[in-house]
């Protein structure tokens, strides 16, 4: 008799326990992803202005990224700057703030195929004085054509051999975005 | 009339005196109910004569001269419960009578172990002993686990280990820790079990889903960890035990009491730590490996003969530190970490346990009652409350890495109410009623779409098993379980992911609300499993012992394989559920011979396990986002048919010196695609040489040996993508090679020990140099084994007191 009390006491318990949920669940808005890339180069001559863009709204979703980029002019130095965005927030969040204000753990790399002529110098620096490729330079060459890849690297050896340069070889850590854009310099 | 009278009296007298030929003879055993092992020197008497009789060292009794007639006999026992038994004799009779062992002689049963009983005999059992825990004290759940033949890990890393049971892990190997089945979120891979190995006495893994009392779904097996029970004497023992290791600049400390009284009451306790920082492997420094964990349990409890209770607490903590390089970005750094021969990241020796890290904290609460009900058996009752709280952190920007990627709150209750009946000489029959109520909550403060969602689940399951004495040779168990599982849950999908999946045909009606890129959905599942199991346990003489068992197991689709849905950094996969996965049901044949000759003992096992919608993980395309690509892992249902054998032998040379060796070898198919399975321990093999000296005060010196075969069997997975070539700029089609297992290695160990006695204590000192030659090598079942090798030698000092 005693056990059945007990296995009944025990079964109420279960049936409160049971009851005390709730059913509300919040949406959550991805906070870290980075949507989109892009890419803002003015040439201060003519004040002319052209973009790249990678932009992927879905995240890890299935959607592949949606690639733009304009054509650039021969033998032209443009301004660069690039713009981090996460647009699943409203309004959408500037990540180049974070990557900035962490400076030291992050750095863009840009890799251009041996066919394109351009010419990339790092226009800022980090507390240790190493850059980080937000702001830069590009330099064209003379008409040609290929992939630009843009690499944004997390917690990489920014000390490594070839780092400051712009070369990734041993660099490691992570990669947070790597865009490649088809680029025509005419 | 009257002289008639006296002559029909006298010859029904004489009649009588003739039938009273008193020749008969009544032999047979007396053995326990649990496990039809002998009782030595039990006395038999025949109630209302003077006559007795009493077992031999081996149980053997016998009467003789015995006449026809009713007998009551009252079979009586130092360590059992009185019990009388009630037959005719009419002829000779063999027959074998059954007492219940009791606990109060706790010494000589944790020097056999016998206090952990198994009702399940026709199934391959194997065990870790109290002696063996200790020495394992140092180890996680599932690399100690791994001392037994047939069992490997599945591990990540150097810290996390899963046990697998003839080729099995995960959800499809039940844990069940002091009668409870752990909900320890056990669906994931890189989700070690959430158990102290240091709060169990005695470990029992089975290697089969015959123990039907514990679940239906054990497709690979289950393992039974008991903690330390109390005896009914007046008593307080403890030990403590100490564990320092160079590798790792660590250690481990375990202690534990007990007190106990004649009357029934006891109070028992537990508590260990754990530190160590980075390991190392011979070339580098595993960085961000190191580990802490804090544990604790008590119980306290009245456990008389016929009545009893026992409460019981415990708390898992552990942090985790996952090794910095196993981190990564996307397809190209996985071929960079495949192709280079060390991690990508490789700092100096550190005890700081950095992001990404795992942190989970497991609660145990049980209440249990038992009571015996005259001519029926025992009834037990038992609650038990679990909450398992798991974070996990990722490497993140802007600060978030102190902040986990990953928060889940796993809340579950369960009641078990259990019949033991064991009125019936031959039979013993158990009959149970379970039901449990399990609540997910996925914290949405981490900022990290959640991997798995929020879910109630309830389940109710039903079983009966049963053990039948056929003869002296042969002992039949036979079970079967149904078990019913409602889910209910809230899961957001992407609009994108909905579609790729087809969801939106499919599953259209299950949609809530509609967030404009996110859907809320409330996928509800219901599910309805058989299990049964049948098997046989022949007992061909005192040193040969065969059993075989056929069981059937069904398991649910677990969180993971319906819900998951998102990118893992740790092996830059997607990895994708599947709403419509249904049960997989497993067909297990398991045959277990044992035998022993003069001074060589050996069992072999062989199985095969044939199971219908084998669920598996593969690959199945690629997926591109900002980050770059990414393979995505989806998961398929198949015929799998599984072939294994594990087999051990020990000789002893002489009184000092033995050898025992143990061999391990599965071949996994999956028939449907005529390919191997994936993640299939390699054939593997230990060897252990054992000498002991007494006149060196009993220091004991053992060498041993591991080899693990390189894997020879795996499906080809690799697959080609364009992969960004740094050094050119250009798009290159790329073979990423995921699927190759790693070389062959072989491991050398050594151990030296001694034990020290005192009046009131034992001490032990144990030195063990583990992987001697400080050999370099990588393990298919790692699933870091693309990043790092596996630790280096580590040399550990051990002190055990006893008090």
């Amino acid at each position: 008799m005693k056990s059945l009390k007990i296995t009944s006491l025990l079964s109420l318990l279960f049936i409160f326990a049971s009851c005390s949920d709730d059913d509300d669940v919040k949406l959550i808005n991805e906070e870290e992803v980075i949507t989109t890339l892009t890419v803002t180069l003015v040439d201060n001559a003519t004040n002319q202005t052209k973009t790249f863009q990678s932009r992927d709204l879905d995240g890890d979703g299935p959607e592949s990224p949606v690639i733009t980029a304009d054509n650039l002019e021969a033998n032209t130095t443009y301004q660069g700057s690039i713009l981090f965005l996460n647009e699943l927030e409203d309004p959408a969040e500037n990540i180049t703030l974070e990557v900035v204000e962490e400076g030291a753990e992050h750095q863009v790399f840009f890799v251009s195929a041996t066919s394109l002529q351009t010419t990339f110098t790092y226009e800022d620096a980090d507390a240790n004085n190493n850059p980080i490729g937000v702001d830069f330079t590009l330099t064209t060459g003379e008409a040609s054509s290929g992939n630009l890849s843009i690499i944004l690297v997390h917690d990489g050896d920014k000390f490594a051999e070839g780092a400051a340069a712009g070369d990734s070889t041993n660099v490691g850590g992570e990669t947070d975005i790597e865009a490649t854009f088809p680029i025509t310099i005419q | 009339m009257r002289f008639f009278v006296w002559v029909s009296f006298l010859w029904l007298t004489t009649f009588t005196l003739q039938a009273q030929d008193c020749t008969f003879q009544l032999s047979g055993k007396v053995i326990d109910i649990h496990d039809s092992s002998a009782l030595p020197y039990a006395i038999i008497k025949i109630e209302g004569s003077t006559k007795y009789a009493e077992a031999d060292a081996k149980g053997n009794y016998i009467f003789k001269n015995l006449c026809a007639g009713n007998y009551t006999f009252e079979i009586s026992h130092v360590s059992c419960e009185k019990r009388s038994v009630k037959f005719e004799l009419t002829s000779d009779k063999v027959f074998n009578f059954k007492l219940e062992h009791h606990i109060d002689e706790l010494n000589e049963v944790l020097l056999t172990g016998k206090l952990y009983q198994n009702k399940i005999l026709s199934n391959s059992i194997q065990e870790l002993n109290q002696k063996q825990i200790s020495n394992l004290s140092n180890l996680s759940f599932g690399e100690a686990l791994a001392q037994i033949n047939g069992v490997s890990t599945l591990s990540t890393g150097t810290s996390i280990s899963k046990p697998i049971i003839q080729g099995m892990h995960s959800s499809r190997v039940l844990i069940i820790n002091n009668n409870v089945r752990m909900q320890d979120q056990q669906w994931g891979v890189d989700h070690a079990p959430n158990l102290d190995i240091n709060s169990a006495a005695n470990i029992q893994v089975i290697k089969g889903s015959a123990a039907l009392q514990y679940g239906g779904d054990a497709v690979g097996g289950v393992i039974v960890s008991t903690p330390q029970k109390a005896p009914l004497t007046d008593t307080i023992f403890g030990s403590t035990i100490a564990n320092i290791n160079s590798n790792g600049r660590g250690g481990n400390l375990s202690t534990s009491l007990l007190k106990s009284t004649k009357k029934g009451w006891y109070f028992k306790t537990q508590a260990s730590l754990k530190r160590h920082g980075d390991l190392e492997a011979p070339d580098y420094v595993l960085s961000n490996t190191g580990v802490q964990e804090n544990n604790i349990s008590f119980g306290f409890g009245l456990n008389k003969i016929d009545s009893g209770f026992n409460a019981y607490y415990s708390l898992f903590s552990t942090e985790i530190g996952i090794l910095r390089a196993s981190h990564i970005g996307n397809l190209r750094d996985l071929e960079n970490s495949i192709n280079s021969l060390v991690p990508s990241f490789i700092d100096g020796f550190n005890y700081q346990i950095n992001s990404p890290k795992q942190q989970v904290n497991h609660h145990l609460v049980k209440l249990d009652y038992f009571k015996k009900i005259k001519n029926l058996g025992k009834l037990k009752a038992q609650y038990a409350f679990q909450f398992n709280r798991r974070k996990e952190f990722d490497v993140r920007r802007g600060e978030r890495s102190e902040k986990a990627a990953l928060d889940l709150e796993l809340t579950t209750h369960q009641v078990l109410t259990q019949l033991e009946v064991r009125q019936f000489d031959r039979l013993a029959l158990d009959i149970g009623v379970e039901t449990s109520f399990q609540n997910n909550y996925a914290n949405p403060e981490t900022g990290v779409r959640r991997l798995i969602p929020d879910y109630d689940m309830f389940t109710l399951g039903s079983f009966v098993t049963s053990t039948y004495n056929l003869n002296k040779l042969i002992t039949i168990d036979a079970g079967m379980r149904y078990d019913f599982t409602h889910i209910d849950a809230l899961k957001f999908y992407r609009v994108s992911r909905w579609e790729e999946r087809g969801y939106a045909i499919d599953f259209a009606d299950i949609i809530l609300e509609d967030f404009g890129t996110q859907l809320l959905t409330n996928p509800v599942f219901n599910f309805h499993n058989f299990s049964s199991s049948l098997g046989a346990l022949f007992k061909l003489g005192e040193e040969t012992e065969i059993r075989s068992n056929f069981s059937l197991a069904t398991r649910n689709p677990n969180p993971s394989e319906l819900f998951s849905d998102g990118l893992h950094h740790s092996i830059a996969n997607i990895e994708l559920g599947d709403l419509r996965l249904k049960q997989e049901q497993s067909y297990k044949v398991n045959l277990s011979l044992s035998q022993a000759f003069k001074n060589l003992k050996f069992e072999i096992n062989p199985y095969f396990n044939a199971i219908d919608n084998f669920m598996v993980l593969e690959p199945s395309g690629i997926e591109t986002t900002i980050r770059g690509a990414f393979p995505v892992f989806e998961y398929r249902q198949t015929q799998a048919q599984l072939w294994g054998i594990d087999a051990e032998a020990s000789y002893q040379f002489n009184k000092q010196t033995s050898l025992q060796g143990q061999i391990a070898y599965i071949y996994a198919e999956d028939v449907s695609l005529n390919q191997p399975i994936i993640n299939m321990p390699p054939l593997n093999t230990r060897l252990e040489l054992v000498h002991n000296q007494p006149n060196w005060n009993n220091l004991s010196l053992s060498v041993s040996h591991e080899f693990f075969a390189k894997q020879e069997r795996f499906p080809d997975l690799d697959f080609s993508t364009l992969i960004l070539n740094t050094e050119t700029g250009e798009l290159e089609p790329t073979l990423i090679n995921i699927s190759e297992s790693p070389a062959a290695f072989q491991l050398f160990h050594v151990t030296a020990e001694m034990p020290f006695k005192f009046n009131q204590t034992d001490l032990r000192v144990r030195l063990q140099v583990q992987n001697i030659f400080n050999t370099s090598y990588r393990n298919y079942l790692n699933r870091q084994r693309y990043y790092a090798d596996e630790m280096g030698r580590n040399i550990q000092l051990q002190i055990q007191f006893n008090y």
